[in-house]
């Protein structure tokens, strides 16, 4: 049973969708007493990163989150803004991330390249760094599809799973013990989405 | 490396797919449910699916028919069609749908595209340009499944959908539409030269050769396609479809 956390950014019937469809159990919460129950926790998100930091807040989610992931280190995934919410911060915003994963997020920055357009929107390759459960069997031709204007750096190479070139290479996808995040969307990247969650679903 | 997306765009009429040739003529194709089923197996890049009535006929966007597209889709959708308040992208977010694409509506409220940005970020929200030609030969913009005619030329309504603040745009030519002879390669690049946003070029791709030009010549990021793929070929029967991934990697 995956427990989807619902703080009202995003949607996640693409998420459950993709869930039901490996055959995986999910529930989609805020409830504090619920989390507290969950097996494993997907930290989905998509928007403002100050938005969603206060909608956690306001919600009280913060130190049921941090008691999950870092005290009972349940399997925890964050997917896209879930990811960079792992982060100590932002430079999109100026409120404090969960601090789960030592890195932090910051704008993509092109300079004077016109070629490359942010958001970094569509289909791109990923490129395996340290080896993981959640990334097992991956091959080369693996890729999937990103939408995000900031980008996560690890302070250390070690945290870094995945990475992808988009004007350079960024850390596409992270790793802290029994914390993962993923800067794509499995939820829409079809059979290589499907292999992700199934690899996280097995953890 | 950012791959070009090449995404079919299928059209909507009464919870059924259809095709039209430049505007017009709406034949049935299918089923959208099975249709979906079908580019999930091929594993397609992305989907827009357009609802051609919605806007001339002030109907409300089909969620429950989006609902169950978004149910069987795993790979990033656009929807288009009717949206003309920020209620009603709410419920499309809501459904599992990404992306909506705003035509009509623009030209009366541009506000709507701030609005639904500054919720759910520019990504969320492409800009639909319809472009066709009128009786001098002038390209001119239109709406609402090419029934209203703007006054303002297609670069200039770019500029402005950009600064209203889409992140991206879908540059349509009612002209070719349907026609199987090449996206407007000119009318593409006159906007790619002057957005920073990608660009998707829509309307007349036949064939591997013009998804192509569109990405070569015009400066697209993206290329949609109708009829090629979901006829076996030009004045054939429905056969939904897609290019091989090496082929179109080639490109």
């Amino acid at each position: 049973m995956i427990t989807i956390i619902d703080y009202g950014m995003g949607n996640l019937g693409s998420v459950q969708n993709m869930l039901k469809r490996i055959g995986t159990l999910s529930v989609v919460t805020s409830d504090i007493n619920e989390i507290e129950k969950a097996e494993k926790i997907l930290l989905p998100g998509v928007g403002a990163f100050d938005a969603a930091v206060k909608k956690i807040d306001e919600l009280n989610l913060r130190t049921v989150l941090k008691y999950k992931a870092l005290e009972q280190k349940v399997p925890f995934l964050g997917i896209c803004l879930g990811m960079q919410l792992l982060t100590r911060r932002s430079e999109e915003g100026v409120l404090k991330g969960l601090n789960f994963v030592d890195a932090q997020t910051v704008k993509f920055n092109f300079g004077n390249d016109a070629s490359l357009k942010i958001p970094h929107m569509g289909w791109n390759f990923v490129k395996e760094n340290k080896q993981s459960e959640l990334t097992k069997g991956f091959t080369p031709d693996y890729r999937f599809y990103f939408v995000h204007s900031y980008k996560v750096v690890c302070d250390k190479s070690e945290s870094s799973i995945l990475r992808t070139n988009y004007g350079g290479e960024f850390d596409s996808a992270i790793q802290n013990g029994n914390i993962f995040g993923a800067q794509f969307h499995p939820e829409k990247s079809h059979k290589y989405g499907i292999h992700l969650l199934t690899n996280f679903s097995k953890i | 490396m950012l791959l070009k997306r090449y995404i079919p765009c299928l059209l909507l009429k009464n919870s059924g797919l259809v095709k039209t040739v430049k505007f017009k003529n709406p034949k049935y194709i299918g089923d959208p449910i099975n249709t979906v089923r079908i580019f999930n197996e091929k594993g397609v890049d992305e989907l827009i699916f357009l609802d051609i009535e919605a806007s001339p006929q002030k109907q409300e966007p089909n969620y429950k028919l989006l609902a169950e597209i978004a149910d069987e889709c795993f790979m990033p959708l656009a929807y288009g069609g009717g949206i003309r308040n920020i209620e009603q992208a709410k419920r499309i977010f809501q459904i599992g749908i990404e992306k909506v694409a705003i035509n009509s509506s623009a030209h009366s409220n541009l506000k709507l595209i701030s609005e639904i940005t500054a919720i759910y970020g520019s990504q969320a929200v492409i800009g639909v340009i319809d472009v066709k030609k009128n009786l001098f030969g002038k390209q001119e913009v239109v709406s609402n499944s090419a029934t209203v005619k703007h006054k303002y030329s297609p670069e200039e309504w770019a500029q402005e959908l950009v600064k209203a603040g889409v992140g991206e745009i879908l540059i349509t030519s009612v002209d070719k539409e349907g026609t199987w002879e090449g996206v407007d390669v000119a009318l593409t690049k006159r906007i790619t030269d002057i957005v920073n946003v990608p660009v998707i070029a829509h309307g007349g791709v036949g064939n591997v050769e013009h998804l192509r030009q569109a990405i070569k010549d015009g400066g697209a990021s993206a290329v949609a396609m109708g009829s090629m793929v979901v006829y076996q070929k030009k004045d054939f029967g429905v056969l939904v479809n897609f290019p091989d991934k090496e082929i179109l990697e080639k490109i």
